[in-house]
């Protein structure tokens, strides 16, 4: 009777003891075992959900890609003591990563965790490390070089990157240029001809994930017309993939006869698109206006802010104010935050700097809502504050500058700061 | 870490400048043509430079350079006006950022605008050097 007692009173325990070893080796339970910052790091965010610094200080933090065991990289835009990428670990569970190690010397933006392997890209190369079972990078010091000899001519330098599910990395090669003028964002300078930058950049190129020391001619360029892309990720619901561009600056600058300064600081937009092989998006030719819902002849090449381009070019699947600079998105497929977030995108702003005079605008996450692969209804701020003020956001001085996502293993949404380093870690935490 | 502890040095030496200047009552004569020179290059600022270079002169990170007490700004006035009348093209490196925007060159200003913008610049901002006149400008570029 009484060892049948002290057993029974054993068996929460050993079944306690049991679920969190599941939780820890699958890390398939919800439930948080750390408690958001006391102001949820600063940031203003919708009813039930917090948030916490997990990190601070890193440097340039772009992309990131968190591991099954919730393990952290990120890519640095400017290394860090020799480091260009950084990998993070929380020991004692409290939300903190309190352990850091660096490698991989080069500055760059893409992050990417897929198949057994962590993808890295310099501004010029794309790089893979062989992960262990934990998700670790095996060899720090020899990564194999995928891609190399990408176009780097500065502007629209960093090369993003996403894996698909049938073997393929894709990359984002920006424009070196605004507009494609004949002279670079000189006023009233018009466009270049058939665009000659196409052929090598302004577009996503795909190549095999698995190849080593591919070049140009080992690829294919998979979609054009891009003017520079920092976001993008793989959809998984119908298997495609998606891509935010970052819209061409200086309207009235260089056309200050047909666009009003107030115009220039909202339009072009920043627009999602949806692609398929061989889509073009008609950078240079063209810009989306979200009001007129049209695709506009830029003026560079006899546009006057009404006439429309040519047809080809596809349309956006979504569209957003002008010069916020949307550097990631990420489809959210986590188990964590309530249903509605269920496969729509978040998308990080890094903020404007095109508005001036006018007010920049962005430093924020946005949600947009999705339904069977496709934007549905508006989008809205999800994240908002890392700028610090309001002041800060009027003025592009902001503190943090929102500039990578990833999902956590538990369903947390991890977002990286360019600006100070910061990396976020939101929560929801409400039953 | 050397460019940042001459740009400091720079700055104090400037600041102090500044400081010792303010002490003294105001002259009439030279200083109101600089005054008025800076002011007519606040217009140009506006309208030609801000864009990048933003209302406070701190630039955009990793893209337009910041004009704050740097040594393109405050250094060699011949480098700096050739720098309008052809435009920048190359990484610049400033305290170990580096910025890569092209800039677009502004030879349509004249001689006199150029002069006027940066005069303006070089003291503002917290930066403070000597005007740049349109004789200086003149010199590079004869006659506009």
């Amino acid at each position: 009777m009484k060892t049948k007692f002290i057993f029974s009173s054993f068996l929460p325990l050993i079944a306690v003891a049991g679920l969190a070893w599941y939780g820890a080796k699958y890390n398939s339970s919800t439930s948080i075992a750390f408690t958001p910052d006391a102001d949820n790091a600063g940031l203003k965010l919708p009813d039930g959900f917090g948030a916490l610094k997990a990190a601070d200080n890193l440097g340039r933090a772009r992309h990131i890609a968190v591991t099954q065991s919730g393990d952290v990289y990120v890519k640095l835009n400017r290394a860090v003591n020799g480091n260009g990428i950084l990998f993070l670990h929380d020991g004692n569970g409290d939300g903190k990563m309190d352990d850091t190690q660096g490698f991989g010397n080069y500055p760059g933006t893409g992050m990417y965790i897929k198949n057994g392997y962590l993808y890295a890209s310099s501004n010029n190369d794309v790089y893979r490390y062989k992960l262990d079972a934990n998700q670790k990078v095996v060899n720090p010091a020899e990564p194999e070089h995928i891609v190399t000899g990408l176009i780097n001519r500065r502007q629209h330098e960093s090369k993003s990157v996403v894996l698909d599910n049938d073997g393929n990395i894709y990359v984002n090669i920006g424009a070196y240029s605004n507009s494609c003028q004949e002279q670079e964002r000189t006023k009233g300078s018009m466009g270049r001809k058939g665009c000659p930058i196409l052929d090598s950049a302004g577009g996503i190129w795909q190549f095999k994930a698995d190849k080593l020391n591919q070049t140009y001619g080992s690829g294919t360029r998979y979609a054009t017309g891009l003017r520079n892309v920092v976001g993008l990720d793989w959809n998984q619901q119908n298997n495609q993939l998606f891509v935010m561009q970052h819209g061409r600056d200086q309207l009235h600058d260089l056309f200050p006869d047909l666009y009003t300064v107030q115009q220039s600081a909202i339009y072009p937009a920043e627009c999602m698109y949806a692609l398929k092989k061989g889509d073009n998006a008609g950078w240079p030719y063209i810009y989306y206006d979200q009001d007129q819902h049209k695709k506009i002849l830029a003026p560079e090449y006899g546009g006057d802010g009404k006439k429309e381009g040519p047809s080809g070019i596809i349309d956006p699947a979504a569209a957003y104010p002008g010069h916020m600079a949307p550097n990631a998105i990420l489809f959210y497929t986590g188990n964590m935050f309530p249903e509605r977030y269920k496969n729509g995108a978040f998308i990080a702003f890094h903020g404007s700097w095109n508005r001036a005079p006018e007010p920049q605008a962005g430093f924020f996450v946005v949600f947009q809502p999705f339904k069977d692969g496709k934007p549905f209804g508006k989008w809205e701020v999800f994240a908002d504050g890392f700028a610090g003020s309001e002041a800060n956001v009027v003025s592009g001085r902001a503190e943090h500058r929102p500039s990578g996502l990833a999902q956590g293993p538990d369903g947390s949404l991890y977002v990286s700061d360019d600006n100070k380093g910061t990396i976020y870690r939101i929560v929801y935490n409400r039953k | 870490m050397k460019l940042v502890r001459v740009v400091f040095i720079t700055g104090l030496v400037c600041l102090s400048t500044f400081l010792s200047a303010q002490k003294t009552p105001k002259k009439a004569t030279k200083a109101s043509g600089s005054a008025t020179s800076a002011a007519n290059g606040k217009i140009v600022y506006m309208q030609s430079c801000l864009p990048c270079h933003q209302q406070d002169g701190g630039g955009v990170q990793n893209m337009n350079p910041p004009l704050i007490k740097t040594t393109y700004v405050l250094g060699d006035k011949d480098r700096l006006i050739k720098i309008l009348l052809n435009g920048f093209n190359e990484d610049v490196e400033i305290n170990g950022d580096t910025y890569s925007n092209a800039m677009p060159s502004f030879a349509h200003l004249t001689n006199q605008q150029i002069a006027d913008v940066l005069t303006f610049v070089r003291n503002n901002f917290g930066n403070k050097a000597p005007s740049v006149t349109v004789a200086d400008v003149n010199k590079l570029r004869p006659g506009k």
